[in-house]
C-alpha cells in the first residue's frame, strides 16, 4: 500500500522553543491515523506544516508524494481540512456557508443537500452558524471538509468538547469515510477515539514522538501485568496469570457457571502514555 | 475568475448580515439625500454637501469597510481556510476588493444623483469616484493585511481614515490646513469635485493622487509579503 504522507526528520521552532523535534512516520493510505498528545504537543503545529500553512525548519514531509513546502491546486483540490476553531462564517447561514465552498470546490450545489443529510444538519440548513451548537459547528465543519471528495482529511480534534452520542455519530461518518478510501489524519487527545476508530497511532509529547503503532499493540507492549482480573458471581475478584498454568482454574470456573467477567490488565492508550511521560492526555 | 465570483457572492450576503460594514456605504449617501434637501443656506456652493460627503465617502468607507472584512478573516480564521481551500491570495482580495469597490460606486452613484448633474459631468464625477475609491481600498487593504484582529484594525483606520475623510473638510476652514492638505489625494478629489461642471485636470490633481497610488500600491506590496494573508 502506497503512503498518503510522509514524514522525516521534521522540526519546528517558534523562538527558541522547539515545538516539533526531529518527527518521522508515513501514514498509508486509506487508514485513520491519530496523532495523540496533550495540549500544547504539537499536534496543530504538524498539521500545519503537512497542509502547507507552515515550513518546518529541518527535514521534510511529502503529501500524495509532494513535497508540502510546494503544494500546488492539484494537491490542496484534494485536501480536506477541519481545523481547530471551524473557519465558518457566523452571519451565514449552514446553507450559505457550504455554498460557498460548493463555488469554491466547483461541486454542484445539489450535493451540499446530500452532505447536509448525511452529517444531520439538513434541518437547520437556514440556521445561522452563530446560532449553532458546538456539535453543529463540529459537525458543519466536517461536512465542509467533506465537500470536495478529498483523498486526505485533515481533523483537528473533532470531537472536541463534544457529549458521547455526538462523538460516535463523528465516528460513524470518520468510518464510512474512510471505507470509501479516504485517508484520515486526526489529533486528538482522547485515548477512547484513538483506541476505537484509529488503525495507527503516534503519542506525542512535547514535539518528541513517545510512542507509535496500532493502538492495540501499543496497549499490549505495556502490559506488564499480563494478568487475567476475573470477577466471580459471588462478587469475588480474582488475578490470575495469563498464561497456561491458569487455563484448569477458569475451565473450573467455566463449568460451574461462577464467571461474571473476566478482563485483561492491558493498559489503556492513555495509562501507557502515563507510563511513558508521568502525565496524562488532557 | 470563478473564486473570485464566490468570494464577491459570499461577501454581498455577508454585508447584508452585517450592519457594521453595511452602515459604511449607506451613511453618506443617506446624509447626503438628507442635508442636499433639507439645508438651504444663502451663498452656500453649489452641490456644497453633496461634494463635502462624497469626499468624506471616499477617504472612509472603503477604507474602513475593506480593513474590516480583512482583519476580520483573519482573527476567525475563516481566510485560513479559504487559502488551504486551493483560494489564492491574489484572488481573495480582488473578489473582496471588486465587491467593496462595487458597493462603494454605488453609494457613489446615488450621491452624484443627488448632485443632479448632467450626462457627462455625472461620468467625470463616477470617474473621480472611482480614482478615489481604489486609492482608498488600496490603504485599507493594507492595514487589514497586517492587523491580526479587527480591534487592532480598528485602532489603525480611526486615525488614517480621519485623515483622509475630514482633512478636505478641514482645509476649507484653515489655510494652513489647506496647504498640507494638498498632498493627500483626498484633498485633490475634493478640488476635483469642487471644480466638476468646468473640469480640467491640472498636474497638481494628477500628480499628487498618482503619486498616493504609487505609494499605497508600493506599501501593499511589502506588507503583503511580509505580513502574507493567512
Amino acid at each position: 500500500m502506497s503512503n498518503a504522507i510522509m514524514a522525516n526528520g521534521l522540526s519546528v521552532k517558534f523562538a527558541d522553543n522547539w515545538v516539533l523535534n526531529n518527527i518521522s512516520f508515513e501514514v498509508q493510505n486509506g487508514i485513520i491515523f491519530g496523532l495523540l498528545g496533550p495540549s500544547g504537543a504539537g499536534k496543530t503545529t504538524l498539521i500545519k506544516l503537512l497542509t502547507g500553512q507552515l515550513q518546518q525548519d529541518h527535514g521534510s514531509a511529502e503529501l500524495l508524494g509532494k513535497d508540502t513546502r510546494r503544494l500546488t491546486a492539484l494537491e490542496h483540490e484534494q485536501i480536506g481540512a477541519m481545523m481547530d476553531n471551524y473557519g465558518l462564517y457566523d452571519r451565514l447561514s449552514v446553507y450559505d456557508n457550504m455554498s460557498f465552498y460548493a463555488d469554491i470546490y466547483r461541486v454542484p450545489h445539489s450535493t451540499i443537500i446530500d452532505i447536509l443529510k448525511s452529517i444531520g444538519l439538513y434541518e437547520a440548513r437556514n440556521t445561522a452558524v452563530s446560532k449553532l451548537s458546538k456539535g453543529m459547528k463540529n459537525r458543519l465543519s466536517l461536512a465542509r471538509a467533506l465537500m470536495n471528495n478529498a483523498k486526505i482529511l485533515f481533523l483537528d480534534e473533532p470531537t472536541s468538547g463534544l457529549d458521547p452520542a455526538t462523538t460516535k455519530e463523528i465516528h460513524d461518518i470518520l468510518v464510512e469515510q474512510k471505507k470509501k478510501g479516504t485517508t484520515i489524519f486526526l489529533t486528538t487527545h482522547n485515548m477512547f477515539e484513538a483506541e476505537s476508530i484509529c488503525d495507527y497511532v503516534i503519542l506525542l509529547s512535547k514535539g518528541h514522538i513517545i510512542e507509535h503503532g496500532k493502538p492495540t499493540d501499543i496497549c499490549r507492549k505495556y502490559n506488564h501485568l499480563n494478568k487475567l482480573h476475573v470477577t466471580l458471581k459471588d462478587g469475588m475478584e480474582l488475578m490470575l496469570e495469563n498464561d497456561s498454568t491458569s487455563a484448569s482454574a477458569i475451565k473450573e470456573y467455566l463449568e460451574k457457571n461462577l464467571i461474571e467477567a473476566i478482563h485483561s490488565t492491558e493498559p489503556t492508550l492513555e495509562t501507557a502514555f502515563i507510563e511513558l511521560t508521568g502525565k496524562g492526555l488532557e | 475568475m470563478n473564486n473570485i465570483v464566490a468570494i464577491f457572492k459570499k461577501q454581498l450576503k455577508d454585508t447584508l448580515r452585517n450592519k457594521t460594514v453595511l452602515i459604511q456605504f449607506v451613511m453618506f449617501p443617506i446624509m447626503t439625500l438628507i442635508t442636499n434637501n433639507a439645508i438651504k443656506i444663502q451663498e452656500m456652493p453649489e452641490n456644497f454637501f453633496v461634494i463635502l460627503f462624497a469626499t468624506m465617502y471616499i477617504g472612509m468607507a472603503p477604507l474602513t469597510s475593506i480593513a474590516s472584512i480583512i482583519s476580520e478573516e483573519k482573527e476567525k480564521n475563516t481566510l485560513r481556510v479559504l487559502i488551504m481551500s486551493n483560494v489564492k491570495p491574489h484572488e481573495y482580495l480582488l473578489g473582496i476588493g471588486s465587491y467593496v469597490w462595487f458597493a462603494c460606486m454605488l453609494g457613489g452613484l446615488v450621491i452624484c444623483t443627488v448632485g443632479g448633474y448632467d450626462l457627462q459631468t455625472s461620468i467625470a464625477f463616477m470617474g473621480i469616484i472611482a480614482i478615489g475609491v481604489l486609492t482608498s481600498l488600496l490603504i485599507g487593504a493594507i492595514i487589514g493585511i497586517c492587523s491580526k484582529t479587527q480591534m487592532m484594525a480598528t485602532s489603525i483606520t480611526v486615525p488614517v481614515m480621519m485623515i483622509f475623510s475630514f482633512v478636505p473638510m478641514l482645509s476649507l476652514f484653515n489655510s494652513t490646513i489647506e496647504k498640507i492638505a494638498r498632498v493627500i489625494y483626498s484633498e485633490q478629489i475634493s478640488r476635483m469635485l469642487n471644480q466638476i461642471n468646468s473640469l480640467q485636470l491640472n498636474v497638481e490633481n494628477i500628480g499628487v493622487i498618482g503619486l498616493n497610488i504609487l505609494i499605497a500600491a508600493i506599501l501593499f506590496i511589502f506588507i503583503f509579503k511580509k505580513c502574507k494573508l493567512s
